[in-house]
């Protein structure tokens, strides 16, 4: 009996194959039954109805695209390679920002009940804005409608690693605390040695929850604010009806988040620990 | 003002009882411990043995009284009172060596990364532990987890040290094995001991004096027993000394029969006690060569 992994690997590539399948069929364009007029030869062909592009064609695309993913001829005519890179730019920035305050902010929060009472009202209210939601008075006061996309990965990365980070902090074990207090640890070792490293798996938890949030609201954010970026690139395809390239960009867009994933579930691995 | 090493005077603890009044858990606690002694405490639960152990650590506030060390009050915790708590309380991100280390840093700040971890090494290995010190308590058992912390706390060579019934949660066999252990690091050390427990078999083994506790509320440290037994003394050994049987009588006929009645002298010190007739005072036998806690660093 092979292993497990070998037996999942072979029910994995069937399904694949089925669903390449079974899309290639159903997008095949008929034949046509009887033979075209003059009319039909000159306007591109007898089929008036449009259709998904089949398996193949998007492979081939993928493959054209993935040879040479970084050419630049011109706004329009990016590669894949760099669209991808200026939204990952945009999601390390407004992520980074967003973690510069949200850390030390939680661990205020966690760590002070009455700051704790002071801002969670606060918190609950900004919390469930849609970050998209930000977008035109960030375009207002910003200007600027790169930084605006950054901005809004900020508002929408902050909450999770926040309220993680302030949970985490709060919760550490009060007996660690005492360890710290009887070896007579200052506030700031305390919070390096002790609740940071006892805070860790939380912590990280909302920084992999951001992450997520964070690519998924990049997408959206470009395809308002135009330009450059996947999330452009996947619009404008559509407005090109170039639907080839819209189904890569979604795929890329799965892999790219995937790959955001892996490194901070690696990282939270990297901290936690068994009681 | 007498002059021991620790003075407890008044120690009071009131809690609202929830129900607008106010539920005075251990009233007019005093006693003194001297250098080099180890007392436990036993009592019944509820009589506030934990918050006793948690002021002298400085972790806990009493509502009343005062709490004098080396002539200091006793404000905050501090280095140089040490605990141990019953759930052992080590990082569990850090390893067994890791988490001794860290106390030693704490301890002496100015030392080099090697004299740390060789004095930290020399702890563990007193608790027999060398072999497994780069492990992570997760990987180790619940006696070789209160081993680490017993050795973390004796390795800061703390003035005092607090155990808080170190042994709870550990089974009868490991429980007796590791009081062999802290019988062998306390005879090397003679660190002045102060350890909650429920265990009178366990009290007997270690204690120079056995303080009895009534029954809370409004609890009292009614009694002094002195166990007059010559150390060092070896749990398989201990029963044939005649005094044990006769220690040992005293202490259960007072948690069976008189802990809810019993009350101490009437200037609040506990009575002084000495089941076995020996003359009742509680010095150890070896007074002199415990006052020198640094002689273990030079060694």
């Amino acid at each position: 009996m092979a292993s497990l992994n070998v037996r999942a690997a072979v029910v994995s590539i069937t399904f694949l194959i089925l669903v390449l399948g079974m899309w290639e069929m159903s997008a095949q364009a008929p034949e046509a039954e009887t033979a075209m007029t003059e009319y039909e030869r000159l306007m591109g062909g007898a089929d008036q109805e449009s259709r998904v592009p089949p398996p193949s064609k998007v492979i081939a695309l993928a493959w054209e695209e993935l040879s040479n993913p970084f050419y630049d001829a011109g706004a329009n005519d990016k590669g894949i390679g760099i669209q991808l890179a200026y939204s990952i730019y945009r999601v390390l920035t407004g992520y980074l920002a967003a973690m510069a305050i949200a850390l030390p902010v939680g661990f205020l929060i966690g760590m002070s009940p009455l700051m704790y009472k002071a801002l969670n009202p606060y918190i609950q209210v900004l919390r469930p804005i849609s970050p998209l939601a930000w977008m035109p008075l960030a375009l207002f006061i910003i200007q600027d409608s790169d930084a605006s996309a950054i901005f809004v990965i900020f508002i929408c990365s902050i909450w999770p690693m926040l309220l993680n980070t302030a949970f985490g902090v709060a919760n550490v074990r009060e007996d660690w605390i005492n360890v710290a207090r009887t070896h007579e640890l200052g506030p700031l070792r305390t919070a390096l040695t002790v609740i940071l490293p006892a805070a860790a798996p939380t912590i990280l938890t909302g920084m992999r929850i951001s992450i997520g949030i964070a690519w998924l609201v990049i997408v959206a954010a470009e395809m308002l604010v135009g330009g450059t970026g996947i999330g452009y690139y996947v619009w404008n395809e559509w407005n090109n009806l170039d639907l080839a390239s819209v189904i890569f960009s979604i795929l890329m867009i799965g892999v790219v988040g995937m790959v955001l994933d892996l490194i901070l579930g690696r990282a939270q691995r990297l901290v936690e620990y068994k009681e | 003002m007498s002059k021991s090493f620790l003075e407890v005077d008044g120690l009071s603890k009131v809690y609202p009882d929830g129900q607008g009044g106010d539920l005075t858990v251990f009233e007019d606690i005093r006693f003194s411990l001297e250098k080099g002694e180890f007392v436990c405490i036993i009592g019944h639960s509820g009589c506030g043995k934990s918050t006793i152990l948690n002021v002298l650590a400085g972790l806990d506030e009493a509502t009343e009284g005062n709490l004098v060390m080396n002539g200091k009050e006793v404000k905050g915790p501090s280095l140089e009172r040490g605990v141990v708590f019953q759930n052992y309380s080590l990082f569990p991100w850090k390893s067994a060596l890791k988490n001794i280390t860290f106390a030693v840093q704490a301890r002496w700040p100015s030392w080099s990364k090697e004299q740390v971890r060789e004095h930290s090494e020399r702890y563990l290995k007193m608790v027999g532990l060398d072999h497994a010190m780069h492990r992570k308590p997760s990987q180790l058992s619940g006696g070789m987890r209160q081993r680490v912390s017993i050795a973390r706390a004796f390795a800061t060579q703390p003035e005092l040290l607090l155990l808080d019934e170190p042994f709870g949660a550990l089974d009868a066999l490991t429980r007796g094995v590791i009081q062999d252990e802290l019988v062998k690091i306390w005879e090397e050390t003679r660190q002045t001991v102060f350890m909650i427990t429920h265990d009178v078999d366990e009290a007997i083994l270690l204690s120079d004096r056995i303080f009895l506790m009534s029954n809370g509320p409004n609890a009292r440290i009614a009694e002094s027993v002195s166990v007059d037994m010559p150390h060092p003394r070896a749990r398989a050994t201990i029963f044939q000394n005649p005094s044990y049987h006769k220690v040992r009588d005293y202490l259960v006929d007072f948690l069976v029969n008189r802990s809810s009645t019993a009350l101490p002298e009437k200037d609040g010190t506990p009575k002084v006690i000495s089941p076995a007739g020996g003359d009742s005072a509680p010095t150890p036998d070896d007074d002199s060569q415990s006052a020198s806690p640094a002689h273990a660093v030079n060694a």
